[in-house]
């Protein structure tokens, strides 16, 4: 089975699920009802001629200020057929909220949590969502694009004390 | 000399509710705070252990201490300046980070590489995985109690890090894989470096395989211990050596060649019981794998330009300035704008040395990359830790942390 009678299989049996499907340079994805992903995860997973059974990886991207706002890009590999998908879903800005895919591929953990600790994206039957890679108290979700990305005013000679007021130190 | 009492909890059990099991927060169990300040631990990694005796119940990792943002900092970059930031992720596998953002900048440019770089680059991103491999050994080997062996493979990756440096002037942050093929062209010395190593080095891997391979101590230290099944490697997305160690036919280098690896011959090695020595066995064998591919590449270099002539994406030969225009205005632009690839997203894989890297790039169609994701398997292989650990005793722990090869500037990017 190809990777194109895989698309067809899924549209085919999951015709809610299935959104549409495009090719970029020969990467295949598809655009999956966020409502489903499990559902369509586990059909991937499970089905004789796709057994997808390794996923490698979930990311999220912001499309500040498109709406919808956030994507979830799920990265899938069958080993059996040597082929690889990926999966795609599309969530509202003011609150994204998305089912783990966890109980079908136990890989996507650290991932999900990494997505939630960056994007602000929640994963409703996460078994431990926390922040992973910043401090668990600290505020905001940094890849966001309405983020600053933070940076020192450098000093020069005519803007000295003007900077030097901003330092953490002046403030006594 | 730190005593326990130092390491064990003192705060408060609620904050780690969750983590840990029921039975620690009844006070039946001790719970164990190991890193981010531990030798063993490779990097600032922290592990919350939970212990009945000198056994593990529960171990949760804690990552995070060496996050330094390079995802967002690269969309603040043209994609020019980015590759610079990829050889801070992974640091011992900077000519792979290299590799892998620049296959994915290909990808969404459709730009063609010449032979001779693709072959350069399939040369040295093998010299890095021997490098990588020999850090591995030897902090492994220390862990573990064989002291002498990282002072045997340090001196061995000093003679490939030469040759980096031959190469692109630096020892570890080479940036010397760029869009389109290499950097600059080879110098005269290169060649006779390489096949010195090459001479040099496989009799280097017998005489490691002679202290620890058939070694007792290594072998009840290792055999046995951190077992992982082909299914459960599968599930829990590991890669490279950590799932071949459990038998599992996969190199991404076969499976999807990138870079004409697809012209170069050479065995997988597999391991059988998924333990701790097997993984061991599987890298020992990845070097010599290596050394042929090396020794095949080196032989075959083919003569040819050494970057694609695209001048969208690649900049002229500084040779052009002084009597073309054109490439005076390539040139200009190049520098100052960048270049402005079309929209949309490509996710490439390459074998690092730890295993499946993966870059994600999402194009707006501007100057910048919207998004950069790395796919790093250190991240992958330590959320499997507390899988791996489970019933062992405290003293394994060291044992599988070495043996699933992570480098937390890789992890938390």
């Amino acid at each position: 089975m190809t990777i194109l009678d895989a698309v067809k299989s899924i549209e085919t049996a999951l015709p809610d699920a299935f959104e549409r499907a495009y090719e970029f340079r020969g990467d295949i994805t598809v655009v999956v009802n966020p409502a489903h992903i499990v559902e369509v995860c586990r059909y991937c997973r499970d089905t004789d001629g796709l057994r997808f059974d390794m996923c490698s990886g979930v990311t999220a991207i912001d499309y500040y200020p498109n709406e919808p706002r956030f994507a979830l890009v799920y990265h899938l590999y069958s080993m059996r057929h040597n082929m690889s998908l990926e999966l795609k879903v599309y969530l509202a800005g003011d609150e994204p909220v998305v089912d783990s895919v966890t109980g079908v591929y136990p890989s996507a953990n650290w991932f999900e949590r990494e997505a939630y600790d960056m994007f602000g994206i929640h994963f409703n039957n996460h078994p431990d969502l926390r922040r992973i890679l910043m401090p668990d108290d600290w505020e905001g979700h940094p890849l966001r694009k309405d983020y600053p990305l933070g940076y020192e005013t450098v000093q020069f000679s005519f803007n000295f004390d003007e900077v030097n007021k901003h330092k953490p130190y002046a403030k006594e | 000399m730190t005593r326990l009492e130092d390491s064990q909890w003192q705060g408060d059990l609620e904050q780690i509710k969750g983590l840990v099991t029921e039975r620690a927060l009844r006070g039946e169990t001790m719970v164990l705070n190991m890193g981010p300040q531990h030798p063993s631990t490779h990097g600032v990694l922290r592990l919350l252990l939970e212990l009945d005796g000198e056994e593990i119940v529960s171990c949760a990792p804690d990552i995070g201490y060496l996050h330094t943002g390079i995802e967002k900092n690269m969309e603040a970059k043209r994609y020019e300046q980015a590759i610079t930031m990829t050889d801070r992720t992974d640091y011992l596998n900077n000519m792979g980070n290299n590799l892998v953002f620049c296959l994915a900048m290909e990808k969404l440019f459709d730009l063609d590489v010449p032979p001779r770089a693709q072959y350069l680059r399939v040369l040295l991103a093998e010299l890095q995985r021997i490098s990588s491999h020999l850090v591995w050994l030897g902090t492994h080997a220390l862990d573990l109690g064989a002291l002498s062996m990282m002072l045997y493979c340090f001196r061995e990756r000093e003679r490939i890090l030469d040759i980096f440096e031959m190469l692109s002037g630096q020892r570890m942050m080479t940036t010397y894989i760029r869009p389109g093929g290499v950097w600059r062209d080879t110098v005269p010395e290169f060649e006779p470096a390489v096949r010195d190593f090459l001479s040099y080095f496989p009799a280097r891997i017998d005489e490691y395989e002679r202290i620890l391979t058939e070694n007792p101590l290594w072998r009840d230290r290792t055999q046995g211990i951190g077992f992982i099944s082909a299914e459960d490697a599968i599930r829990y997305g590991c890669s490279g050596p950590t799932l071949r160690g459990s038998g599992v036919n996969w190199d991404i280098r076969k499976a999807i060649p990138y870079s004409s690896y697809e012209d170069f011959e050479f065995d997988i090695p597999l391991g059988q019981h998924g333990d701790v020595y097997d993984r061991y066995m599987v890298r020992i064998e990845e070097m010599r794998q290596s050394i042929r591919i090396i020794q095949q590449a080196i032989d075959r270099l083919p003569d040819g330009p050494f970057r694609s002539n695209n001048r969208k994406y690649v900049p002229p030969p500084r040779s052009e300035l002084g009597h073309s225009m054109e490439a005076v205005i390539h040139h200009f632009k190049l520098w100052t704008e960048g270049f402005r690839p079309p929209k949309g997203e490509v996710y490439v894989r390459v074998e690092s040395p730890r295993g499946e890297l993966g870059c994600y790039l999402v194009s707006d169609g501007g100057p910048r990359p919207w998004r950069v994701h790395f796919r790093t398997p250190s991240f992958m292989h330590l959320s499997v830790l507390p899988h791996l650990t489970k019933g062992h005793l405290i003293a394994d722990v060291v044992g599988i942390i070495g043996s699933i090869d992570i480098v937390l500037g890789d992890c938390d990017r």
